[in-house]
């Protein structure tokens, strides 16, 4: 949905002033203005890198610009702090919520300033019913005594929202909010922001998926390499022509896909069940061929993958890799078969976060840079030294831990971990999640080659266009079932859905 | 002692190790003591100061490669009691000495397994569980031995665990040491077993997602260090020629004070065996300077203690210093990596 780039009232809200900060030699931003009005959704787009994260901060008070003025309705502040800036009415709301599992909704949004009654006893009838009119203004119909435990990611993010509007926040900054939400959570939280642009908020939109920036914002500031590159309304652009600003320059095919003709079956899985979890699930891929794993977070597409490598035990079923019978249980044997695992949440199952860059790739290696029983050093750096280049990683060097490079080069260190291993059959979990589009583009066009060098790839993704773009086939589960293969002819975001939710025959 | 050229070197180096300072600490303090401390430098208080310190630098060896993966054994002292109470009963039984002491390594591996059977099978936490076997194992001692004292070893034996090599400082006992040490420091630091374990110490899960055998590898560990307490405490019994129920008691804190002076990380993935080595003749050279100049016992106790703190703190400062000197030019302590976004998006 687009609305009229009709910014409301003259004034911003919130305002950049020829804002630059630098770290070290780094120059994060340079000489950036932002007016944010209210009443608007104002997407900031960029590369990692580019300096969004540089630029939230600063307007949250957690960075002091260099050189510029941080304008509140017009006049310059200096916030000393976060506190400072959530005092002036500005929120930042970030992907992760950090609310306490064990407490209530209400006791959650109210914490640290509960309403009290005589001898300083906690008001808790008073914080209901503060939390109950919060969640009728947003216009959701949570329970304020429902623990946060067990709420969805997106419910989580709007009791912070809710949150940040008990301080009266007049300015939400949204820092990649849908990058764990599924298809209709994302709608439940867009319906939460609207409502909140109806009232008058300003919000400042972060996120890698073009297709919700033009669905939910107005207007659009794209930074590149620390400058600001254009503040414009979003009517009339299309997403070719954001990425081109965002990049700078024409972006090659986002899903470079090549036309392979499948071989023999590489990955043979049937009738595995582990049980309440997913069940009786069959299927094949082939040499060549990339077959695409669709469904709603919680549908079982993980929990299938991870029993398929071994880190589960399966209650029943086979898993073949060309042939040859998987131990249940046992990734190694399920490595040494061929069979390759890029895992959902790289920074705790891809990669060890405070190792180098040199020893993680090496850890799919302690079984071939072996002589005489021992490492052999030079040909796991050189292994790493390789594998690292032909993914285009950027680091300074091989021995920096890989908690230092940005999210895109961190997950081409997990690729790069893994094919170093030849597999036969690669499976990957969410690979482009919260990468942005040009690191995204490199990872297709990676997965098209290998698919097109022989390699059977099962590739899981919330991304449905992504899914569509690249896969071969696409198999959709939904309670734990696969519940349709769908060819790439016929493949479509209807169809897939329609399997995804259970609507489908 | 010399803080400023420790200093400079600090300074001087943008990745100052730990484990480089706790060796270049006990060069400097065997240099004062060999110069300033009478009776230190003679031979057979040298060959003492060895002697005391094997059964902590013994244990050190597999209790270093069980912190790097994450874990602890705080029962290894007390499988060095057990081991040396059935020692004293069997040999009151009149068995050979040549047949007891297979037994108590047998003994020492059962102790293990038990530990790591429960770690790693009832995922239990290892601090939890070898407390709990840590009274278990001195129990059973007890129950075995009950008070007495056995003393009377074939004088071979006590002559190899007490002795030294002619005239100079070399105890017997420290040529078998210095093999198991090398082994150990080419298991550690240069076979896929070794890398494996540091992977296991800093991300147990990425560990077991590149097909690391991690509950495997634990229970082989705690195995190694049942094994290995229940050998140290053989030797304690002969060397102090003395086999009782209560031999060793509190040797695991030493034990682990010395690991964590030498550099080893309690959050497991870092360190060096060589650091850990220092850091264990470290403790004990300063612990027999104390009592040639006549510290009491007391105070030796806190010195201990202070230099546990120390130990904690200290490659935490290390890395801090380092972290600094790359930073940029202006000293920021609180900014973020420069490079990266810090808007690091996926969970």
């Amino acid at each position: 949905m687009t609305h009229p780039s009709d910014t409301g009232p003259a004034a911003p809200v919130l305002a950049l002033r020829g804002v630059s900060k630098s770290f070290g030699a780094v120059r994060a931003l340079r000489d950036v203005s932002l007016d944010l009005f209210p009443g608007e959704v104002h997407a900031l787009a960029g590369e990692n890198g580019a300096g969004k994260s540089t630029l939230i901060k600063t307007l949250a008070g957690v960075h002091r610009p260099d050189a510029g003025q941080v304008l509140l309705d017009g006049a310059p502040v200096l916030f000393h702090g976060p506190g400072d800036a959530r005092d002036s009415g500005i929120a930042v709301i970030y992907q992760e919520p950090t609310l306490f599992p064990d407490l209530s909704i209400a006791e959650n949004i109210s914490m640290g300033r509960q309403p009290r009654r005589a001898l300083g006893r906690i008001d808790h009838k008073a914080t209901r019913a503060a939390t109950a009119a919060l969640m009728r203004r947003l216009g959701v119909g949570l329970d304020p005594d429902r623990p946060a435990r067990g709420l969805s990611i997106a419910d989580q993010q709007i009791v912070e929202i809710a949150k940040a509007l008990s301080f009266d926040a007049r300015v939400l900054i949204m820092d990649e909010p849908t990058a764990a939400l599924t298809g209709s959570e994302v709608a439940r939280l867009f319906g939460v922001v609207r409502t909140l642009r109806e009232q008058g908020a300003a919000v400042l939109f972060i996120s890698h998926r073009l297709e919700e920036i033009f669905e939910i914002c107005g207007r659009v500031t794209t930074l590149r390499d620390g400058a600001r590159i254009a503040s414009e309304p979003l009517d009339g652009m299309t997403e070719d022509d954001l990425v081109r600003r965002m990049v700078g320059r024409d972006l090659e095919e986002l899903y470079p896909k090549q036309e392979v003709r499948p071989g023999e079956v590489a990955l043979s899985v049937r009738r595995l069940t582990r049980e309440g979890v997913f069940t009786d699930v069959s299927f094949d891929v082939r040499r060549g061929e990339i077959v695409g794993l669709a469904g709603l977070v919680g549908a079982g597409r993980t929990e299938v993958a991870r029993a398929v490598f071994g880190i589960d035990r399966r209650d029943a079923g086979e898993v073949e890799v060309d042939g040859r019978a998987l131990t249940n249980g046992a990734p190694s044997t399920a490595m040494a078969a061929g069979l390759a695992l890029v895992p959902e949440d790289r920074r705790a199952q891809g990669l060890v976060m405070n190792m180098s860059i040199e020893r993680n790739i090496g850890l799919t290696g302690l079984r071939t840079t072996v002589r005489a029983g021992l490492m052999d050093r030079g040909a796991e750096r050189s292994r790493s030294l390789d594998w690292a280049a032909k993914l285009h990683v950027k680091y300074a060097r091989i021995a920096d831990t890989v908690s230092t490079l940005s999210g895109g080069n961190q997950q081409k260190v997990v690729l790069a971990k893994w094919l170093a291993t030849n597999p036969k059959v690669l499976i990957v979990d969410e690979p482009t999640r919260g990468i942005d589009v040009g690191t995204k583009a490199e990872v297709h066009r990676l997965l098209s080659r290998l698919a097109a060098d022989g390699v059977a790839v099962l590739m899981i993704s919330s991304d449905l266009p992504e899914i569509l773009g690249m896969a071969d086939r696409v198999l959709v589960m939904h309670e734990g079932r696969i519940t349709a293969e769908i060819p790439r002819t016929e493949a479509t975001e209807e169809t897939v859905m329609a399997a995804a939710t259970g609507r489908a025959a | 002692m010399a803080d400023p050229a420790l200093a400079r070197a600090v300074r001087r180096s943008p990745s100052v190790r730990w484990d480089t300072v706790v060796g270049a600490l006990l060069v400097v303090v065997l240099l004062l003591s060999f110069t300033t401390v009478d009776g230190f430098g003679n031979a057979l208080n040298l060959s003492f100061l060895i002697g005391n310190t094997l059964p902590i630098a013994l244990i050190a060896l597999p209790m270093t490669m069980l912190v790097v993966s994450g874990e602890i054994d705080l029962s290894v002292a007390s499988t060095a009691g057990l081991s040396g109470a059935v020692m004293g009963a069997l040999w009151n039984q009149g068995m050979t000495i040549e047949t007891i002491i297979p037994v108590c390594l047998l003994i020492g591996v059962v102790c293990g397994l038990v530990n790591g059977l429960l770690v790693t099978r009832l995922g239990l936490p290892s601090l939890a569980v070898t407390i709990g076997t840590l009274a278990a194992y001195r129990g059973i001692a007890q129950i075995v031995l009950g008070a007495d004292a056995v003393t009377d070893f074939p004088a071979r034996y006590l002559d190899f665990a007490a002795g030294r090599i002619g005239d100079t400082f070399v105890p017997y006992a420290l040529l078998p040491f210095l093999v198991l040490l090398a082994i150990a420091v080419v298991a550690l630091h240069a076979t896929p077993f070794g890398r494996s374990l540091f992977a296991v110490g800093a991300g147990e899960e990425a560990a077991r997602f590149a097909g690391i055998r991690v509950r495997r590898q634990k229970l082989i560990l705690f195995t190694l260090t049942g094994l290995t307490a229940s050998l140290t405490g053989v030797f304690w019994a002969l060397h102090y020629a003395s086999a009782r129920y209560d031999n060793a008691t509190g040797l695991e804190l030493s034990v682990v004070a010395a690991v964590l002076l030498g550099g080893i990380d309690f959050d497991g993935g870092k360190g060096t065996l060589g650091g850990a080595i220092a850091g264990v003749f470290l403790l004990g050279a300063l612990q027999n300077v104390m009592s040639l100049v006549n510290v009491s016992a007391q105070s030796q106790i806190v010195v201990t203690g202070v230099l546990l703190v120390v130990s904690v703190l200290g490659p935490r400062v290390a890395r801090q210093v380092s972290a600094a000197r790359r930073a940029a030019p202006p000293p920021v302590p609180a900014a973020p990596p420069p490079v990266p976004e810090a808007s690091d998006p996926v969970p």
